[in-house]
């Protein structure tokens, strides 16, 4: 049987994970370690370990900015950022519940957009982002500052042949 | 020099300025642009945090069109120009992915064209020395500090333009206009990205650790070449700490002397106005 370790590894394609000799030099050099709940080479060890509930259930994969410093930094060139990329995808297809829902309802708003006209609108997704994530009244005040500069563009030019951007999704959907 | 342009979506929004600006300053250096025909999102974060064969075809579907021209392809949005050479360098690395991909948008991928960000063709291709004689007002005055964010340089082996710890470019772009530059430590950290609006909380603490950086450092302004690092200090910072943000094409068009500015400059969130009058820059 797969090992949740395997699993990982076999979709990052890349240095195994356990390559990893916890110098903590992603940790250090992490923007995001100030508020994660389990630090960039804890995830490492806990995966090592079978953890994959509290890994997949963890805020740390959704808090990852992928600014890829870690990577960059790595000794070992474990690619940290493309774990947190896999790791986020197998909480979502493990239909389990998110840590930060926020971060989730940003990410579907977006691609929400794409789907619908090829390029991002941006108030148009604002607007499904705080009705996915229930988050109505922040940034109110920056909106409409935002708006009244003309910094907002509600027509905004969209992709004509949109049905081939919508097919990439289509073919691409995992869940 | 020819090349192909990729705006990325928040040209037409948040980033108005920035896409404004890089086409007059392309204009006035002798870069001509032409835009990719009915391009599509790159997926930005959102993508590659998803689904990642998504993350690869929607780059893709542009990066086939833009093939057809042959011109190598300039993009100036950070987020944008780490997907493309992220797609690509994918790509070009895994043959059953490529495939797949392939198939899915109904053209070949081939490889030759180049992903390209400003920074890079101002400072390479067309020179600091060039750069220099366009410029009829010196910046005299202004002490920013560059700031390049993380998706411009990172991973290294993808972005190849500078270098990913203490690049110097955009320094050395701001110096030929007359700028005082300032060193820093913080021009590769992270401003918290996409997180902006999701956990708006943590964007604020990382974006005022880089204000409260860079006046230590003794700037009055900071410099980027992302829409997202823009946003983020522009918006997030809080009220104390905040210093003018710009694009650095928009000081750009400022040294060289082009229309523009006044109306670029309206578009910010924290005004620029007070700093660029009291220099006399405008």
């Amino acid at each position: 049987m797969k090992t949740f370790l395997d699993e990982v590894n076999e979709r990052i394609d890349g240095v195994p994970i356990q390559r990893c000799y916890h110098c903590r030099k992603c940790t250090a050099g992490c923007p995001m370690a100030f508020v994660m709940e389990y630090n960039p080479n804890k995830v490492i060890k806990m995966i090592q370990m079978g953890k994959k509930d509290q890994v997949l259930g963890s805020s740390t994969i959704w808090l990852c900015a992928s600014c890829e410093t870690c990577i960059t930094r790595c000794p070992n060139e474990v690619d940290i950022a493309r774990m947190m990329d896999v790791l986020r995808q197998m909480a979502l297809e493990s239909g389990k519940a998110v840590k930060e829902k926020s971060v989730l309802a940003f990410h579907e708003a977006f691609l929400s957009s794409i789907k619908s006209g090829g390029r991002l609108n941006e108030p148009m997704m604002m607007v499904n982002y705080k009705l996915k994530s229930g988050d109505l009244f922040s940034d109110m005040a920056l909106g409409l500052d935002m708006f009244t500069k003309g910094k907002l563009s509600v027509f905004a030019p969209k992709t004509k042949d949109v049905a081939s951007v919508r097919k990439i999704f289509e073919k691409t959907k995992t869940a | 020099m020819k090349v192909s342009i990729y705006p990325g979506c928040s040209a037409h929004g948040t980033a108005k300025e920035y896409s404004q600006s890089i086409e007059a300053v392309s204009h006035a250096l002798g870069i001509e642009t032409h835009e990719i025909d009915d391009w599509s999102c790159c997926g930005a974060t959102s993508a590659h945090s998803t689904n990642y064969k998504l993350s690869v075809a929607l780059p893709a579907r542009n990066l086939m069109i833009a093939q057809k021209k042959g011109l190598d392809v300039m993009i100036p949005c950070a987020a944008c120009f780490n997907r493309f050479k992220s797609a690509q360098h994918h790509l070009e690395k895994d043959k059953a992915l490529r495939a797949e991909v392939e198939s899915i948008i109904g053209a070949k991928f081939t490889d030759g064209i180049s992903i390209r960000n400003p920074i890079d063709i101002i400072a390479n291709d067309i020179g600091l020395e060039a750069l220099g004689k366009k410029v009829v007002k010196k910046l005299e005055g202004l002490r920013p500090v560059s700031y390049y964010g993380c998706l411009l340089l990172r991973p290294p082996e993808v972005c190849r333009f500078d270098d990913y710890e203490n690049p110097v470019l955009l320094d050395k772009i701001l110096a030929a206009c007359g700028a005082d530059v300032k060193k820093w430590s913080f021009k590769t950290d992270c401003c918290g990205g996409s997180l902006s609006i999701s956990r708006t909380d943590i964007v604020a603490k990382m974006v005022n650790k880089l204000a409260s950086m860079a006046k230590e450092a003794g700037a009055n302004c900071i410099v980027t070449a992302c829409p997202l690092c823009m946003a983020n200090l522009d918006m997030r910072a809080d009220a104390g700490l905040k210093m003018p943000v710009f694009y650095f094409t928009e000081l750009l068009a400022l040294a060289m002397g082009l229309p523009g500015p006044d109306k670029w400059f309206k578009l910010h969130i924290t005004d620029p106005m007070p700093l660029v009058q009291s220099l006399k820059l405008m």
